[in-house]
């Protein structure tokens, strides 16, 4: 089966590069896998929508990777087998060719009232909550213990803060806390947690395959990106192409590897490993138009309670990559959890780049031709 | 848990301006750097690396661009020195394209993390893939660049040889220029954001190492073309080099510091040295072959140099977050809109 549609898919890379090298290297693609050369009769286009807001960062979705893909462990050695970054729950650190799935950790802790404009909170010289420190934004307004109705409360940023005087109790809110993250009172710092399960995005126009000079890496039929790793000869190429820092190359077996979207459990009409083990369902696997439908009314749903600092990632077919086929929801600033705030594919460029270069060849022929000038003897 | 480093937050760090920013109060300040950034404050992942930094092999890469640019005008002027009676230079650019070329394909090939599948490389012809083309540029440069030298050697089908020869050097400068968009076409920052100027740089390293190596094996009387070739790309490196760093404002700062620093300089000293000397020199065997050597390890030095610099600035967040939240700031600027950049649509 691999070989099959391995074949198919270089053919149709084939006829991708020679046609599709002026028109398809960036900007909106409704149709990644019929401009890669498959016949309009392929399946819909499917994705990830990983609701972060509900991750509980359990890693379910990391094991089940390793399991059904039968990757191996992370570790570099033995001593380092479990890779502990001591920063945070965090112990895989980021994707790369044995981790597919990477759970990002992210302990925001703060001094007691600590919280400054750089924080995201407000900024110097407005006074802020005595009792917390920072201000929890969109959490629903607290007074007196009570949870109150759900009110918007000013989002993160320094044009609005707190009202002088307002309190914020934090346990009361830990029954909602999933929407907002973890939250946890403590007497001498205020900790929120953010939790997010990182993935290959599967570009609408992929560096990783654009510049893959083997074919290995190839766009399937769902319009996922997979590499065939007994083509992969190891040039390394597709590693510092991807914007998002997915891909690498596996030391002991020297091949690249990442998240194929669990190409084959597709074939046989099964969901990635990932989003089945799932237990929050912040992991969701399904056709990708209707998953951005589904993020944009939970989008919506949670701007509706007041989490103003829900945004979504990578679901805009206008963006640098023409938009993701893995995309999430986050609830603070993408490089706070490692991605790229603004990742445009390398290969926009590269018709200029090669202009560049085929021009200045013609300087460096001439150089050398006028090097000859005036004759000898 | 214990507390964390307040140093390792994911918060709003504050970075070493002198390590984000172009040297402070030094002549690069004010020198109307496309890059404007405002503040070097960025917030990122516990301070990791958004992207990867590329896995090849240091100094299989760095030497495969200097051996790829060193055959690319050696052929030139093997085969002009053909035509124009100058035998020395015939016969020391015949072989310099023949050696860097097999020298460059089995740097490339050990490169590679599975050798073993290098012939994968012949399978596709993609354009969107430099390393593709360059394949395909470097396959039959080298093929015709050994049956040229073969002939320059045995004395056996010169007119075979003098064709394949001129096929050489007609593919030779593609050769020595495309290896730039190898570098720029990735999501590396510093190597990325000089696409424009990389070619150049790259093309005067050629001329550089192509025409040192004349000097070197050339006799005096056959070395005018050497020198001249040398002397121009050394200063075509130099002054695109200068530009390259000083245009790439915030992203240049890898060239200031560490590694990469000191091997610029050290191509800056060299290619300067060995300009000089060809000039004053060159009518001397010696200083001639000396000069040569300085201007060839000149452009060695900034593929070095320039490797180097990509790696640090892939390994640096600053590198992704700044100039990226710089543009998204832009483009709010542009459209009007304050809330969020198209990417992420609020609903």
């Amino acid at each position: 089966m691999t070989n099959l549609f391995g074949a198919s898919g270089a053919t149709g890379k084939l006829f991708d590069a020679f046609s599709g090298a002026a028109t398809s290297l960036s900007g909106p693609l409704p149709d990644p896998s019929t401009d890669a050369g498959w016949s309009t009769e392929h399946p819909k286009r499917v994705g990830f929508f990983t609701d972060t807001s509900v991750c509980i960062g359990c890693k379910a979705c990391e094991v089940a990777c390793k399991e059904w893909n039968l990757v191996p462990d992370d570790g570099t050695d033995a001593s380092d087998l479990y890779r502990l970054t001591g920063m945070s729950y965090d112990n895989t650190g980021d994707l790369g060719a044995s981790t597919w799935r990477h759970v990002a950790f992210i302990e925001d802790v703060r001094p007691h009232g600590s919280a400054t404009a750089a924080h995201g909170g407000p900024p110097s010289g407005v006074p802020v909550d005595a009792a917390t420190g920072f201000l929890p934004t969109g959490l629903p307004a607290v007074t007196d213990g009570a949870p109150s109705s759900p009110t918007l409360r000013a989002p993160r940023d320094a044009a609005t803060a707190p009202a002088p005087g307002e309190t914020v109790d934090l346990l009361a809110l830990l029954p909602d806390s999933g929407a907002h993250g973890q939250q946890t009172p403590d007497d001498e710092r205020d900790v929120r947690w953010l939790m997010s399960s990182d993935v290959c995005k599967h570009c609408t126009h992929a560096g990783c395959l654009d510049v893959c000079p083997t074919g290995a890496l190839f766009r399937t039929e769902f319009g996922t990106v997979v590499v065939q790793d007994d083509i992969c000869n190891g040039c390394g190429y597709c590693v510092p192409s991807c914007p998002y820092g997915v891909i690498d190359v596996r030391e002991d077996d020297g091949g690249a590897h990442k998240c194929t979207l669990c190409y084959d459990r597709l074939g046989a009409g099964m969901e990635p490993a990932c989003a089945k083990a799932c237990p929050t369902n912040s992991i969701q696997f399904g056709d990708l138009d209707e998953l951005q439908a589904a993020a944009d009314a939970r989008l919506a749903e949670l701007h509706g309670r007041g989490v103003t600092e829900a945004r979504l990632y990578g679901r805009d077919p206008d963006d640098g990559v023409g938009g993701d086929g893995a995309f999430f929801l986050l609830l603070d600033e993408p490089e706070v959890y490692g991605m790229p705030p603004d990742p445009i594919v390398t290969t926009r460029d590269l018709p200029e780049m090669w202009r560049n270069a085929a021009l200045t060849a013609v300087g460096l022929g001439a150089a050398v031709v006028a090097a000859f000038w005036g004759g000898r003897k | 848990m214990t507390d964390a480093n307040p140093a390792e937050m994911p918060q709003r760090s504050r970075v070493d301006h002198d390590a984000v920013t172009p040297r402070r109060g030094s002549r690069r300040r004010g020198r109307g750097e496309e890059l404007q950034v405002p503040e070097a404050e960025f917030r990122s992942y516990y301070g990791r690396p958004i992207i990867k930094a590329p896995v090849w092999k240091n100094p299989d890469v760095p030497l495969y661009l200097f051996l790829g640019g060193l055959a690319a005008t050696s052929s030139g002027l093997g085969a002009l020195g053909g035509a124009t009676d100058r035998p020395t230079l015939r016969r020391t650019g015949r072989l310099a394209a023949a050696a860097g070329a097999a020298g460059g394909t089995v740097f490339l090939i050990h490169d590679l993390h599975r050798p073993a599948r290098f012939l994968h490389m012949l399978r596709v012809f993609k354009p969107t893939s430099p390393l593709s083309v360059g394949t395909w540029i470097l396959s039959p440069f080298a093929t015709l660049a050994a049956a040229t030298a073969a002939s320059e050697v045995t004395g056996l089908f010169r007119r075979a040889g003098d064709a394949s020869g001129a096929v050489a050097a007609v593919i030779g400068p593609a050769l020595g220029t495309y290896t730039a968009v190898l570098f720029s076409n990735t999501a590396v920052p510093t190597w990325h954001e000089a696409h424009r100027e990389l070619p150049i740089v790259f093309a005067g390293s050629a001329a550089a190492a192509g025409g040192g190596m004349g000097l070197v094996g050339a006799s005096v009387r056959d070395n005018v073309p050497a020198a001249r070739l040398a002397v121009a790309g050394a200063v075509v490196e130099l002054a695109a080099g200068e530009f390259m760093e000083r245009k790439l404002g915030l992203l240049g700062d890898v060239y200031q510091k560490g590694r990469a620093h000191t091997l610029m300089r050290a191509s800056k000293a060299c290619l300067a040295a060995g300009a000089v000397g060809a000039v004053l020199g060159r009518r001397r065997r010696w200083s001639a072959a000396l000069s040569g050597l300085a201007l060839m390890a000149g452009s060695a030095l900034t593929r070095f140099g320039v490797f180097d610099a990509g790696i640090a600035s892939a390994n640096d967040p600053a590198h992704i977050v700044v100039p990226q939240r710089e543009r998204i700031r832009q483009r709010q600027a542009t459209t009007g809109t304050e809330v969020a950049p198209p990417d992420r649509t609020f609903a």
